[in-house]
Order: C-alpha cells, then sequence, then structure tokens
C-alpha cells in the first residue's frame, strides 16, 4: 500500500517488521523520531517479542547490542553525530567480535562548532570501524535497505550501518511502499547465530589476540569483508526480484537520459562526464542533470550504494571508459579533499582519469540544483579546479538571503 | 509541479501544515513531498517549511526558491521573512491576517508583485473552534478554496486521522469555516482583500 510517510516513521515501522529481539537506542537529533516510534510499538506491543532497553548514553546503548547479539539475539540501534562517536569504542568491538548488529545512522556533522544539521562526517569518522555502511538515497530505499541490512550483517556477521541523510531524509514525508510484515518474514531468514554466549556451553567472544595473531585476525576481517560485496549485491538482486524495486547494491546505475535508476544501463562512454555520489544528493542530481543533457553536455550519474565495503570493481565497470569523474562529496578530509574522493581515487589509480573533488552541503547547507549543474557544467569546459568547495561564500560569516532561511543555512 | 513554502512561527504547527499538506495532496492523487527546516526548534522563532506536489517522483531534495503558492501563518513576519521572495509569475500568497490584501502587500514591500494575495483571519477561526492558535487546518482549508491542488475533504480528513477525536473536529470546523470565508472572499466584491495583481491593488 502506497502511503505518505516521515522517512523515520517508515525507518522504525519496517525494523519492527524485522523482528528484532532487542531494541536499545538514546536518543539525539535526527534519528530521535526513529527509536521514539519504536518505543511506542514496544509499548503498544506492535513490536512484539521484543525487548526495549532504556540506557543512559550511547555507549551503553551499542553496549547492550552487543550484549544482546552475542547472547544470540537480533539486535538494533540507531543513532548519529555526537552519539555515534560517544559510543564509538564499542561500535569497533561490535566488529571485531563478529556480532550482526543493524544500526541505522542519521548522518549529521560533528562539532565543533555545534551543528545538528546534516553531512557525511560522523559514519565517515567511523568508516574503518569494520562495519558495513549502507547508504539510502531516499526514504523508500532507508526502509528497504533495513530489510536486506539484517540479512546480509547475519550471512557475513558483520554488523552493518544504514545510513540516511539526517533531516533531508528523516524529517522529510515521502509517498512510500513499505514491505509488508508477510514480505518481511517470507523474505528474510529467522537470526539463526553461529556464536552464543551461553552458561551450559561456555565460550569466550572478543578474547585478547597478541602480536602471534593480531595481524592474523586482521587479515583473516579483510578477507570476510572481500566476501561482502558479493553478499551485498545477491541479497539486493533478490529484494529487487521479490519487490520489484532496487534497494542497495553495491553502485546504482542510472539511464544516461531519463536518470531513473536502472541496473541495466551500459557503462558510460569515453566522453561522458561521470558525476558520482551518495546519499539523498542522488534525487537532487536526478532532478538536476536533464537539464545538461538537453544543453549538450554529455554527463552520467553514478550512486555508491555500499561505502564499505567499497566497491572498486563495480564503480570500474560502471564508469565504463569514462576518465573523467566529478565526485560530490558530504564529508571532508582536512587538507586532503572529500572522503568519498578518495576511495573513488584508489579505486581509479593506474587509469589516468581526471578527478574531481567537490565538497557540498556541510552542515546542512542545501544543495542546489543550479549550483550542482555549475560545477558539471564546469568541469565540461575545464574550468573546474581539482578540490572545488560548492557556493562557498567569500567574505566571511555570510548574512542570511531573506526568504530563504533554509538557504542561509 | 506545485511547489509550496509555509512561512510561521515556532508552535503554530508549521512543519504539521506541510506534512498535512502533502497528506491532503496523495489523497487529491499527486506525487507529494514534504520537507520542513530545522534550527531554531523554539517557540516563536520564525520557521519555514515546504511542500511538491507533482504527476511523477518527485525526487530534488533541494528547498523551494520558486513557489508557486506560499502560505504566511503570522503576519509579523511579512516583512522579516519577505514571502514574496523567488514566487512564480501570478503565484498566489495566502496570510493568516485580520487586515487586507493591499495592507500584505505595504508591509511585505510587494505592492507591485503580479501574484494573487488571499487574506483570512485563520487564527481568529481557530481560536473559535479549536482554542489555540494553531492556525494549520484553516490554513490549507484556505488554500483549497483558492486552488486546485487540495480539496476541503481532504484536509478535514487528513487532520482527523492525526488527531482523532474532539480535536480533529475542531480542526474540521476551522478549516470548514476558512473555507468558506476564503470562497466568499473570492466570490462576492471583494472590497480590497484579494488582489490579482500588485498594481490593481494600489489602484484600488
Amino acid at each position: 500500500m502506497r502511503e505518505v510517510l516521515e522517512g523515520s516513521q517508515a525507518v522504525a515501522r519496517t525494523v519492527a517488521r524485522c523482528r528484532p529481539g532487542v531494541v536499545c537506542a538514546y536518543p539525539i537529533s535526527p534519528q530521535t523520531h526513529i527509536v521514539e516510534a519504536l518505543s511506542v510499538m514496544a509499548r503498544t506491543g506492535e513490536l512484539a517479542d521484543c525487548e526495549y532497553v532504556n540506557v543512559e548514553s550511547e555507549f551503553s546503548a551499542m553496549s547492550v547490542a552487543i550484549g544482546a547479539s552475542a547472547a544470540g539475539s537480533r539486535a538494533y540501534t540507531a543513532t548519529a553525530s555526537q552519539g555515534l562517536l560517544y559510543m564509538s569504542e564499542a561500535v569497533f568491538n561490535a566488529a571485531g567480535m563478529g556480532l550482526p548488529i543493524v544500526m541505522t545512522v542519521a548522518n549529521r556533522a560533528i562539532g565543533a562548532p555545534i551543528n545538528i544539521w546534516n553531512d557525511h562526517s560522523d559514519a565517515m569518522a567511523l568508516r574503518d570501524s569494520g562495519w558495513l555502511q549502507l547508504y539510502a538515497a531516499d526514504n523508500q530505499e532507508a526502509a528497504d535497505l533495513h530489510v536486506t541490512a539484517f540479512a546480509i550483517a547475519e550471512e557475513l556477521e558483520i554488523p552493518a550501518m544504514v545510513c540516511m541523510d539526517g533531516f533531508v531524509l528523516t524529517h522529510a514525508t515521502d509517498v512510500l511502499e513499505l514491505p509488508t510484515q508477510e514480505q518481511i518474514d517470507a523474505f528474510l531468514p529467522g537470526y539463526e547465530p553461529k556464536q552464543v554466549l551461553d552458561v551450559l556451553h561456555p565460550t569466550t567472544i572478543g578474547t585478547m589476540a597478541g602480536p602471534e595473531s593480531f595481524t592474523e585476525t586482521k587479515y583473516l576481517q579483510h578477507l570476510r569483508f572481500l566476501d561482502a560485496a558479493d553478499v551485498i549485491q545477491r541479497w539486493s538482486d533478490r529484494f529487487h526480484d521479490t519487490f520489484g524495486r532496487e534497494a542497495g547494491g553495491l553502485v546504482a546505475r542510472y539511464d544516461a537520459h531519463t536518470f531513473d535508476r536502472d541496473r541495466e544501463a551500459p557503462g558510460a562512454n569515453a566522453e561522458d562526464i561521470v558525476v558520482v555520489a551518495m546519499g539523498s544528493v542522488l534525487g537532487t542530481l536526478q532532478a538536476a542533470l536533464p537539464e545538461l543533457r538537453a544543453e549538450g553536455i554529455p554527463v552520467r550519474l553514478l550512486g555508491v550504494s555500499s561505502f564499505r565495503p567499497f566497491p572498486g570493481g563495480a564503480l570500474r565497470d560502471a564508469l565504463g571508459d569514462s576518465r573523467h569523474v566529478v565526485v560530490i562529496d558530504r564529508a571532508l578530509e582536512l587538507g586532503s579533499g572529500g572522503v568519498l574522493t578518495g576511495c573513488v581515487g584508489r579505486a581509479l589509480a593506474g587509469t589516468r582519469s581526471r578527478i574531481h573533488s567537490v565538497v557540498a552541503g556541510l552542515g546542512g547547507r542545501p544543495i542546489l540544483e543550479e549550483s550542482l549543474r555549475d560545477v558539471i557544467r564546469r568541469a565540461h569546459s575545464r574550468d573546474l579546479p581539482t578540490l572545488e568547495f560548492m557556493d562557498l561564500k567569500a567574505g566571511g560569516i555570510p548574512r542570511p538571503p531573506v526568504g530563504a532561511t533554509e538557504v542561509a543555512r | 509541479m506545485r511547489q509550496v513554502r509555509i512561512h510561521g512561527r515556532g508552535g503554530q504547527g508549521v512543519v504539521t501544515a506541510a506534512e498535512m499538506l502533502a497528506r491532503a495532496g496523495f489523497l487529491a492523487g499527486h506525487e507529494a513531498q514534504a520537507i520542513p527546516s530545522f534550527g531554531s526548534e523554539r517557540t516563536g522563532a520564525p520557521v519555514v517549511a515546504y511542500c511538491r506536489f507533482a504527476d511523477g517522483p518527485l525526487r530534488t531534495r533541494e528547498p523551494v526558491l520558486a513557489p508557486d503558492v506560499v502560505l504566511v501563518t503570522d503576519p509579523t513576519l511579512l516583512g522579516p521573512v519577505r514571502p514574496f521572495e523567488g514566487l512564480a509569475p501570478g503565484g498566489l500568497v495566502i496570510v493568516n491576517t485580520t487586515t487586507d490584501a493591499p495592507t500584505v502587500r505595504d508591509a511585505a514591500g510587494a505592492r507591485d508583485v503580479d501574484a494573487t494575495v488571499i487574506t483570512v483571519p485563520a487564527t481568529t477561526i481557530t481560536m473559535t473552534h479549536l482554542g489555540k492558535p494553531k492556525p494549520a487546518a484553516a490554513m490549507l482549508a484556505a488554500y483549497a478554496a483558492a486552488a486546485e491542488d487540495i480539496t476541503l475533504d481532504a484536509v478535514v480528513q487528513v487532520f482527523d486521522a492525526r488527531f482523532p477525536g474532539a480535536i480533529g473536529a475542531a480542526n474540521a470546523a476551522a478549516a470548514r469555516e476558512a473555507y468558506s470565508y476564503v470562497k466568499a472572499e473570492l466570490a462576492g466584491p471583494t472590497h480590497g482583500l484579494v488582489a490579482a495583481t500588485g498594481k490593481e491593488a494600489s489602484d484600488a
């Protein structure tokens, strides 16, 4: 049934239908609506057979998730920004212990200066925590990705973050079609943990590994991550076959003219400029780019759906013969450029590609279609630098323009 | 595509209004999207929210910069936030006020803007029925009276679904009165309340 839903409500309902055994979370904007909705469902009984644990901090939230998962329960939590950093020690432990927790990250900037708005700085800060990172382009995908995330995480025994742009998606209202309880029950296997803390069969998880074995442990973790690409693609294919719409995968391909998402779209041509992006800006790019096509600028769009593992092979396939790439980056590697650009650059090493990093939408600055078209036009006329800060205002702290206070932010 | 921008103050239900508008638009058969803005989160602070309707998929996430319709739920914002900014030519501006369209245009510095300006005492109407200064339903009903994008029935339906019982009923009553008020305003000799263009308004 198609219905009008806030993104957070869509995620909460979908998570509930995945039948988690334990939900524990500490509220922080812009994730709060998700865990509030889940707590209401736990009280009303809509979220059945689930223990909803109130905790006093994000560190405890992740610690409870670790305990619940190690005890054999499907565990879920959600956080953002400072909350993610506050739990970061436990986040790394969850991955090292192979516990398939699923966590929504409602992406938000990190202070200082204090800023509650959207960019990708929080998840990027934990990009090497050993978690999968799956990015939603819109609220439909944000809801759907949670179904595949549980399946993928549990098959791999690797925890998964589902990253959705804070406010831009979490607080936006869209027309959505949620997977029903029956559909999810048929699609998502029940959780069968491969390691369980059990007093009758004592075991240790997360023990010490000294210099004689730490490297090998990390190497095995690395190999498991290499396996993850195939598992992610397989569950995404299965979702597509079952539900008739796209959710996740490694990269998202788009039709060259309509900019509709199209898994059959051919790789780019040698003359094409390919815009690579991640998260909700993909929707704005879908709306913005047809005008450039009409102007005769050969531009293609490519989304990164799985940031961890980074899909180097799928990215190279989709780029085809193009060697001109513009990366729209929502997080900054100070002194260097965009974080996503760094990963794209490593994947394209040796291909002699021209790669621009366009840092956009930091701390909730709205990303405007016209600004995106401007950078692509300049890339086409060879007038775009290697590193560009989109809509950077010269002359210090800008004065808000009238009539569009959101734009001023 | 039709784009709507709503200006109001924290506590008036501006974000709720945008979501209810998207729901009403969906009931009218449109694809719909509502985007609230954030930050102030204080009662009385200026708040803006956006809504889009279209017949195809809505993909963009940029704020509404060139609205076809602007709703202003607090007349004291007419000066500070310049609600006519970016308005599409011939656009519709609905203001919650007890004054008239020329006064609105003067306050907004929009004397000669090509727009239809409609005024409705939405807070007064809402206080009568709901007893709280939350004029969202009355404002959306005024919109339903002035344009084809949504219907009064849809406005009543979405508020009743969100606030079942007495509050929904009070919102429905406020919506019906605001709808009738604007319909009468549009039908009758308008005594300066409606002005198709700024020029006519200033001549009146």
